[in-house]
């Protein structure tokens, strides 16, 4: 439980962060990131890098945070509070009078807490899931244009929860005018979100900053916006406080300038970049969704994710939470901790039996690693240049364990020879609602999963899997209960060797559909 | 002339907050943010916009309250 000590004396890991900086940021510099095109012959990088892909500082700070390490979201649950309502830019994606207890997607919360009650949540979620390890505050607003509350919330959980990690995520404006006090606080980890360097780019997504008592627009605000963006991740990269960087995919208005993107920020220092499609439906109310500006299909995405690979880390496992969002990412638990609920809680944070979970947690971790290396030694000296993606429907602990009827997203994986690598995740609405399966639903699934070769699932029913397989989707439910990433493995070179034996042949599959900001299910 | 905060467009964000000059605006019980027009300058003297205006991220929340006569510095 070294991530635990190092968070017990806040102090102690702060000298440490001002000692190794240096090393540290020379570190991230020469981390390239493996790519897929490198022929390394890992498995896996960017967000699904693991121990030995990334210098030991790094991996020691990032190894149990959910938002930051592909492996740990499996794992470890984050919570975001609430206490940040303010904004100091408006950005055409978000609308502000929106809020809706059912929606998943950032800015959306169902209601404000004071940093006092914050804290109280968080022991309380803290109590209720050991496995809890991140605290973030993610607006809705900007957390940094409500200084005060944001750093009396830290100040109030550093006291009380020692041992959980605290982040913010920011658009960057004052970014600047905090990163001392950020280091202040030991806050190691800071996202920006970053759409553009170009001002021409930026005018078209931000109508307007208020930036030094005045209300700027057009390209005279977004040139302010971006030098403020940069400035504050270079003070980051300086201090060794690690960065990433999200960046929303507007096709057509930004996605080809997000590879600019991308080396800008690399060359900074940036650790992951996070690029995220643009959640557009018109019932949200944004102009975006009111002007009828479209989001980018799963292919578009992966296309774009992909050739930014070479140049740095890559995030794919966002699932653009809720800003009061609770639990592991994907299963949002928001609604059982509400202010009502927690003023009823009894709380009783025992920090040695966080701590005793969270090993039984690493021990879990290090079987589904020592399992994908074992499958993995099957492929070694395979060649071809077969590539496809599957589903697995899973509930966490990197396990095929959820049935196809009760899956409320999929988890997609990328097979070649090199191994099974994450490449992200696709929601859609509940399928068995009751028992029963609906046909409509079932178009959905298809349509979020349709580039899939192959979907994994604990379970299945008899009808869906006719449909599946009427739609080129194999259903496999053989591994049920076993590790993703090994089974993955186990079936790919399995499917290789029937490619081989001419007993099957491979077809390229088509584009799959990214649904926008779908329900969270119960 | 004061300005008044129009409740069905106010979110509660608290961006008007802390910039008013004046302290004019406060939190009502609904948490949504009211304007004291015996407190509120337009901000004249102090900056070149109201700054509840220039924050405010929904147009037309911070409006003029044409009850009050426009304000002047001394």
């Amino acid at each position: 439980m070294q991530t635990v000590q190092n968070h017990t004396g806040a102090e102690s890991a702060g000298v440490n962060a001002a000692v190794n900086v240096e090393e540290i940021m020379q570190q991230v510099a020469e981390h390239k990131g493996c790519g897929t095109s490198g022929g390394s012959g890992k498995a896996s990088c960017g967000s699904g890098a693991g121990e030995n892909d990334l210098p030991p500082e790094i991996w020691e700070k990032v190894k149990n945070h959910p938002c930051y390490s592909e492996e740990a979201h499996h794992h470890y649950a984050r919570m975001h509070v609430a206490v940040a309502p303010a904004c100091n830019i408006q950005c055409n994606y978000c609308n502000r009078k929106y809020d809706c207890a059912n929606e998943s997607r950032p800015g959306v919360v169902s209601e404000k807490l004071s940093p006092e009650q914050a804290a109280k949540k968080v022991l309380a979620v803290a109590s209720t899931i050991p496995q809890m390890t991140v605290l973030g505050i993610a607006g809705p607003g900007d957390p940094l244009a409500n200084p005060e509350k944001t750093f009396k919330t830290f100040e109030l959980i550093a006291k009380t929860a020692p041992d959980i990690k605290l982040c913010v995520s920011t658009n960057g404006l004052a970014l600047p005018d905090h990163v001392e006090q950020l280091s202040k606080y030991n806050i190691d980890h800071v996202t920006i979100t970053i759409n553009m360097i170009d001002p021409e780019v930026g005018a078209k997504i931000y109508p307007w900053i208020y930036y030094k008592k005045k209300r700027y627009t057009g390209v005279e605000a977004a040139k302010i916006l971006t030098d403020r963006q940069l400035q504050g991740l270079e003070m980051l990269t300086e201090r060794g406080i690690l960065s990433k960087i999200n960046s929303v995919m507007i096709p057509g208005v930004n996605d080809h300038h997000l590879v600019e993107v991308n080396k800008a920020v690399k060359s900074r220092g940036a650790f992951l970049h996070n690029i995220m499609p643009l959640i557009s439906a018109p019932e949200h109310g944004t102009v975006f969704g009111l002007t009828g500006q479209r989001g980018p299909t799963a292919q578009e995405l992966k296309a774009l994710q992909d050739s930014c690979e070479g140049e740095m880390n890559m995030m794919r496992h966002c699932r653009q939470c809720r800003a009061d969002a609770v639990g592991l990412l994907g299963e949002d638990r928001s609604a059982e901790f509400t202010t009502d609920k927690i003023m009823e809680m009894e709380v009783n944070y025992d920090l040695d039996a966080r701590k005793a979970y969270q090993a039984a947690v690493e021990n879990e971790r290090q079987a589904v690693v020592a399992a994908k290396q074992e499958e993995l030694q099957t492929l070694a000296g395979a060649h071809s240049d077969i590539k496809m993606l599957i589903a697995v429907a899973t509930k966490g602990g990197g396990k095929v364990n959820e049935h196809f009827g009760h899956a409320t997203e999929f988890q997609i994986y990328e097979l070649s020879t090199s191994g099974a690598k994450f490449v992200g995740h696709r929601r859609v609405d509940l399928y068995c609602q009751g028992g029963y399966g609906e046909e409509d639903a079932l178009g959905t699934v298809i349509r979020a999963i349709n580039d899939c070769h192959a979907v994994f699932v604990a379970k299945i029913g008899g009808c869906p899997k006719n449909d599946l397989k009427t739609a080129g989707i194999d259903p496999v439910d053989q591994y049920a209960g076993q590790f993703i990433e090994q089974s993955a493995i186990a079936y790919f070179r399995e499917y290789l060797d029937k490619v081989t034996a001419g007993e099957i042949e491979h077809v390229v599959k088509g584009d799959a559909e990214i649904r926008q900001g779908a329900l969270i299910a119960a | 002339m004061a300005y008044t905060i129009v409740e069905e467009n106010c979110t509660g964000c608290c961006a008007c907050e802390p910039e008013c000059p004046n302290q004019a605006i406060s939190e009502a019980s609904n948490g949504l943010f009211v304007i004291d027009p015996a407190k509120c300058t337009e901000c004249i003297g102090h900056h070149d916009e109201p700054q509840c205006v220039a924050v405010c991220p929904i147009d037309l929340t911070c409006i003029i309250d044409d009850n009050y006569p426009r304000y002047e510095a001394a």
